[in-house]
């Protein structure tokens, strides 16, 4: 049953053609085109020593699992909300439960497309080294997505229409790509800001993975940053969802 | 209240109240409904009528009172309640780029034993439909939709709430068409509605709901005819017949309550059915009159008696 809702909102998705936009052309054209810029293969002094081509790709990654999940996951559960898509699911044996997990299921697959694309396409197409802490890597971009979908279900839980979903999923993304450092590196910021990212989660999650595809592990800080903002919006959206 | 249901019980609710923060929507709501029928709640807007069949389809909880559904209490939300009725709701929609096709499978897929899709289609003459996205259908054509998605699961009652709402005329009628094939198909209906003409054509039974209250219940006729001398039948007498002999006439008819005379002008009021019994006494009597006039009273004039407004007052 699940799974026939998940492969129905895959479809959706796909035909709607945004998500698809968001999973793959733009993290993409972000990687190509800061990927292709010269001396983009050597260490930057301006990324702390990592080459550009692997700062963008950590980079592009994280974009990806904040626009769709701030994005484009409250823009789709809140629509669902406001057109009684929701209230019709409860009148019937499956609960609205079930498209909930359904969506998150789906963003997560779109996002883990844009993670198989940054990794896999950045080594083919560019010759970017893999993540050298591939275990570091890998834990740092779970807790990072669950820690953006939870925060997108939290934004859902509380927009009253779908374009309130939207515009608030919009109002969280900007300033999480301003503090996660995707305008200016987070290596070239004042010191006093740098403390202020520290504390975000999308910051915590793009460094713990820069640092993994460096081959260091993460800090406990970033982990439990990321863990944390995880939880507690987990629990708020629970209390908080309406499904009507 | 009589109007006693049909058959076995489908769906009995006693005494029901619900409050909204302080205000009370429904006030000890009472009625039944038996297997097969179709079944009208009828009232103005605010009269409680979406919260009263929310109520049975365990979408609220009630405040006070009972609701059993098949035998269940809705509020205790099984599935197995879930699975056994279909509902049509006012203000919900599906996703706009999803196809009709779709819907219907996917909603098939939530059910243990449900119809097959593609006979559905068929049956309802939906099969035109099923490549078109939702948003792109017509209103007319989003009601047909509910209602397949309401009867997919194969369920043995269904709620449908202002199904002719926003339609035009003809669309109406052919939703009335397909109402009644539903109930054909032995399937028991609840219809909300605030049109009298939908109601009057459609249902066995009908309750008036009035702010909260069920003022009124029976069958249709029942309820013109409790709401005072339902008709009156008005004709000319030939002149080739005494009008003293009329009363003898029609004083055997047990339907007629008054006659009116003005020179060879009258007026008979009664109940029931009264056009066939006047004509067919004066028939008997060889009474030939012109310009027979019946002024049927409908469930309008019911319920301007009943609730002092007309129903289309929804202010």
């Amino acid at each position: 049953m699940l799974r026939t809702i998940i492969v129905s909102e895959t479809r959706l998705r796909l035909r709607e053609g945004l998500t698809p936009a968001l999973a793959v052309a733009l993290p993409l054209a972000l990687l190509l085109t800061f990927g292709l810029l010269p001396h983009a293969a050597s260490p930057s002094a301006d990324l702390g020593g990592q080459t550009s081509r692997e700062y963008i790709a950590a980079l592009a990654t994280a974009v990806a699992f904040a626009v769709l999940a701030l994005t484009m996951l409250p823009g789709v559960l809140s629509d669902y909300r406001e057109k009684g898509v929701l209230r019709r699911l409860h009148a019937t044996p499956v609960r609205p439960t079930a498209l909930l997990v359904a969506e998150l299921a789906v963003m997560a697959g779109a996002s883990l497309v844009s993670l198989a694309l940054m990794v896999g396409g950045g080594r083919i197409m560019l010759g970017t080294a893999l993540p050298r802490a591939g275990g570091w890597f890998a834990l740092a971009a779970a807790l990072c997505l669950l820690s953006m979908l939870a925060l997108g279900t939290l934004i859902s839980a509380v927009a009253p229409s779908g374009r309130a979903g939207n515009a608030l999923g919009v109002l969280a993304f900007f300033p999480s790509m301003f503090l996660a450092g995707v305008y200016t590196p987070y290596d070239t910021m004042p010191h006093g800001l740098q403390r202020v990212c520290d504390w975000t989660p999308l910051c915590a999650g793009l460094r713990a993975m820069r640092a993994a595809w460096s081959g260091h592990a993460p800090t406990a800080m970033e982990l439990a940053i990321m863990t944390g903002y995880g939880l507690v919006a987990t629990i708020a959206a629970a209390k908080l969802f309406r499904w009507e | 209240m009589d109007g006693k249901a049909g058959g076995a019980a489908v769906i009995e609710v006693a005494g029901l109240t619900k409050r909204y923060g302080g205000r009370t929507v429904l006030d000890g709501v009472t009625f039944t409904v038996g297997r097969g029928e179709i079944f009208g709640l009828l009232g103005p807007n605010g009269a409680g009528k979406t919260t009263t069949v929310e109520c049975a389809e365990g979408l609220r909880r009630p405040d006070g009172g009972t609701v059993r559904v098949l035998g269940l209490d809705p509020a205790a939300g099984g599935p197995e309640l879930r699975e056994r009725v279909g509902v049509q709701l006012q203000e919900t929609g599906l996703p706009s780029s999803l196809k009709f096709g779709e819907a219907l499978a996917l909603y098939a897929s939530f059910y243990r034993a449900p119809r097959d899709v593609r006979a559905l289609l068929a049956d309802w003459g939906l099969e035109e439909l099923r490549g078109r996205r939702y948003g792109k259908l017509s209103g007319g054509q989003k009601q047909r939709v509910h209602i397949a998605l309401a009867l997919v699961g194969g369920p043995e009652v269904v709620f449908l709430d202002e199904l002719t709402t926003g339609l035009d005329p003809q669309a109406r009628r052919a939703t009335w068409d397909l109402v009644r094939r539903v109930r054909a198909g032995g399937v028991t209906v609840v219809l909300v509605s605030h049109f009298m003409d939908e109601v009057q054509e459609l249902c066995d039974r009908v309750a008036v709901l009035d702010g909260g209250r069920i003022v009124a219940a029976g069958t249709p006729g029942e309820l013109v005819e409790r709401a005072g001398g339902a008709s009156s039948v008005r004709f000319r007498l030939r002149g080739d017949l005494d009008p003293a002999a009329l009363p003898a006439v029609l004083a055997a008819v047990p339907e007629v309550t008054g006659v009116e005379r003005d020179g060879r002008a009258v007026t008979v009021t009664g109940t029931g059915d009264l056009a066939t019994a006047v004509t067919a006494a004066l028939a008997r009597a060889d009474v030939v009159v012109a310009d027979l006039r019946i002024d049927r009273r409908t469930l309008d004039d019911a319920y301007l008696a009943l609730t002092g407004r007309p129903l289309d007052d929804d202010a």
